[in-house]
């Protein structure tokens, strides 16, 4: 935005000023307090804290279940969304207030409820175990990278499924809320116009109704995704915190701290923003590029 | 020297009075600082300590208490918290607040006896009743098709004491070869699917998920979850050897006399000495250090032999080095796979 052109809200001036200033206490300043700790260490030792294997192993394993959780909740997300902007159904408003409650909820608690939910002894992980077990078996025939992210006999709670589990419902409110809007005002007129010109439905949904959705999912996606990686509390107490296994980077990151190396925590932390700044700033040059494609 | 402090409360408290005309007794409040099983015992023994003090010198106190896994509950205090005492579970842990923070002494350690640590405790098995497995000691525990649940040394106390005494078993076993030792540590961990960051994390684990097969915890804690879930679900199973574990206290130097508690704080500590003291602990099922105390309590314990750090591990800060610090023999473990 250009100065010369003048805008017709007055306070331009301030309001930037004031959002600089908000941003560089709240978000920068932390921030670089990282970047500095982290500058102490020689290049050989922070090479050591970031590339070393059970490091690398927890970035994978991070990234990959962030990853997988985000894009489940894209797809379940859409549909809970869907359902609750269209279909006016008894007690809507309590499902709808439900999809805020993974916000709310402390995430130590989520954690402890989903182990006790999904251990082998648990409610629904002693029956759901043998038909996840057999399930992924049958998968793994088919699709080889089944094996190749560990989860071949992998049990639910205390192995990688639990990190997704946990991933997945602390993410489910991030697309839920960021498509409601969009649905809202997205006119059903739309849609019968699509029909009367001779869409059928398939063509109505793929061409009328998802490309005006996209942005949006895209930034569920991207929120739900960073809140993945960066989620702690409830992974820990679901996860077994294997080394190699089931490590995710932000209990490295505690376990570093807890042995006093708080420049080694720092490093891994950079190297942990580095990655999803980068990878947040593609989402976003993504969803400019979806909303210019596909802008009706 | 009594008469004398007596006078400084004297006069403390009639500028309390004179200041706020209404205070006729100091109300202190103090933090402890301690690790994860602690729990059950602080709170009994800060209700006798504030009892004690009350009748002692007219003063409320009240001790607040702070429990978590021992190197996260260290480096709070290394951070800020204004602790008055930290009760840890290992010297290690203390050692790094005095490097890191210089809020005591280096040689804090003997400032109380018995090595500051009013009461020990060793490392025993809990295994499920009936002992299923047939687990006697050590060299079951690492048999192929056997569970074990054991929190993660890097970060909690305990886990680091269960470590050292798997080893302490092997190297006693092998005459003193390390590999051997190595070997036996490393079958042990692969015997292990889920790794706590505390000591109640993993008894949680063991006791309410039903994971595992044998629970290498605190003599202490496998008590209590006796106590707690019921002896007819669970078995303690004493090993041949174990390890002596001495949890020290301290005062924190700085923090107390910045709040200006040091006082009541050294009293804290060494009332832990006192046979009420002694008799909580024993009650909690520590084993008290003083002898008196010590041969109250003899039939409630197992006799059994107890190797202690400094013999086998040339102590914490070296065995902390070898076998926890990045790069240790515990992280080879698991990059071996």
């Amino acid at each position: 935005m250009s100065r010369s052109h003048r805008s017709v809200i007055p306070g331009f001036g301030l309001s930037l000023g004031l959002t600089i200033t908000y941003l560089s206490l709240i978000v920068l300043l932390p921030l670089s307090a990282a970047f500095i700790k982290t500058s102490g260490l020689t290049w050989e030792e922070f090479k050591t804290a970031v590339f070393s294997p059970r490091v690398l192993a927890s970035y994978r394993i991070s990234f990959l279940a962030s990853f997988a959780a985000a894009s489940l909740n894209c797809v379940f997300g859409l549909i809970v969304a869907w359902v609750l902007v269209r279909y006016p159904f008894p007690g809507r408003r309590v499902v709808d207030a439900l999809v805020d409650l993974p916000f709310a909820l402390p995430t130590a608690v989520a954690g402890i409820a989903l182990t006790a939910l999904y251990a082998p002894n648990g409610w629904l992980g002693h029956w759901l175990d043998p038909i996840w077990s057999s399930f992924v078996h049958k998968l793994a025939d088919v699709f080889p990278f089944v094996d190749w992210v560990g989860l071949l006999g992998a049990k639910l709670a205390f192995d990688r499924p639990g990190i997704f589990i946990a991933l997945t419902f602390i993410g489910l409110p991030f697309v839920v809320r960021t498509l409601q809007p969009i649905i809202e005002e997205l006119e059903p007129e739309f849609e019968e116009a699509s029909a009367s010109l001779g869409a059928n439905r398939w063509q109505t949904i793929t061409r009328v109704i998802f490309p005006q959705l996209l942005p949006a999912l895209i930034t569920g996606f991207a929120m739900a995704f960073a809140r993945a990686l960066g989620e702690y509390g409830s992974v820990v107490f679901i996860s077994g915190n294997m080394p190699m296994r089931t490590e995710i980077t932000p209990l490295l990151i505690i376990t570093k701290l807890e042995q006093y190396d708080y420049a080694g925590a720092t490093a891994i932390a950079v190297v942990m923003l580095v990655a999803s700044f980068t990878l947040l700033l593609i989402i976003n040059l993504l969803q400019k590029w979806s909303r210019r494609h596909h802008a009706v | 020297m009594k008469s004398s402090r007596i006078l400084t409360r004297l006069a403390a408290s009639v500028l309390a009075l004179a200041l706020t005309g209404s205070a006729f007794a100091k109300s202190v409040e103090l933090l402890n600082v301690s690790y994860d099983p602690t729990r059950e015992l602080y709170v009994e023994y800060n209700a006798a300590f504030a009892k004690y003090w009350k009748a002692k010198t007219g003063d409320d106190v009240v001790v607040k208490q702070s429990h978590g896994g021992a190197a996260k509950q260290a480096r709070s205090v290394i951070d800020g918290l204004q602790a008055d005492v930290v009760t840890l579970a290992l010297s290690y842990d203390i050692d790094e607040i005095s490097e890191k923070a210089k809020l005591f002494p280096a040689d804090w350690q003997k400032r109380l006896p018995y090595n500051s640590a009013p009461y020990t405790s060793t490392i025993v098995f809990v295994v499920r009743k009936g002992n299923p497995k047939g687990i006697k000691d050590w060299s079951d525990i690492v048999k192929p098709g056997v569970s074990v649940i054991t929190p993660n040394p890097k970060t909690s106390g305990g886990a680091r004491w269960n470590y050292l005494a798997a080893w302490a078993y092997a190297l006693e076993k092998n005459g003193g070869s390390e590999e051997a030792a190595k070997k036996f540590v490393a079958d042990l961990y692969k015997n292990v699917p889920v790794l706590d960051s505390g000591a109640r994390g993993s008894t949680t684990t063991f006791v309410q998920r039903g994971i595992g097969d044998v629970f290498l915890s605190w003599e202490n804690e496998a008590f209590l979850a006796l106590k707690e879930f019921g002896a007819d679900k669970f078995e303690i199973i004493t090993p041949s050897l174990s390890i002596l574990a001495e949890p020290p206290v301290t005062v924190v130097d700085k923090n107390a006399k910045k709040k200006g508690s040091t006082e009541v704080a050294k009293a804290y500590l060494e009332y832990l000495y006192s046979p009420e003291g002694q008799e909580i602990a024993g009650r909690n099922f520590y084993r008290p250090n003083v002898p008196e105390a010590k041969a109250k309590f003899a039939g409630q314990f197992v006799n059994v032999k107890l190797i202690t750090i400094d013999e086998v591990f040339g102590g914490w800060q070296k065995a902390q080095k070898t076998h926890f610090a990045d790069g240790g023999f515990f992280d080879q473990i698991y990059l071996k796979k």
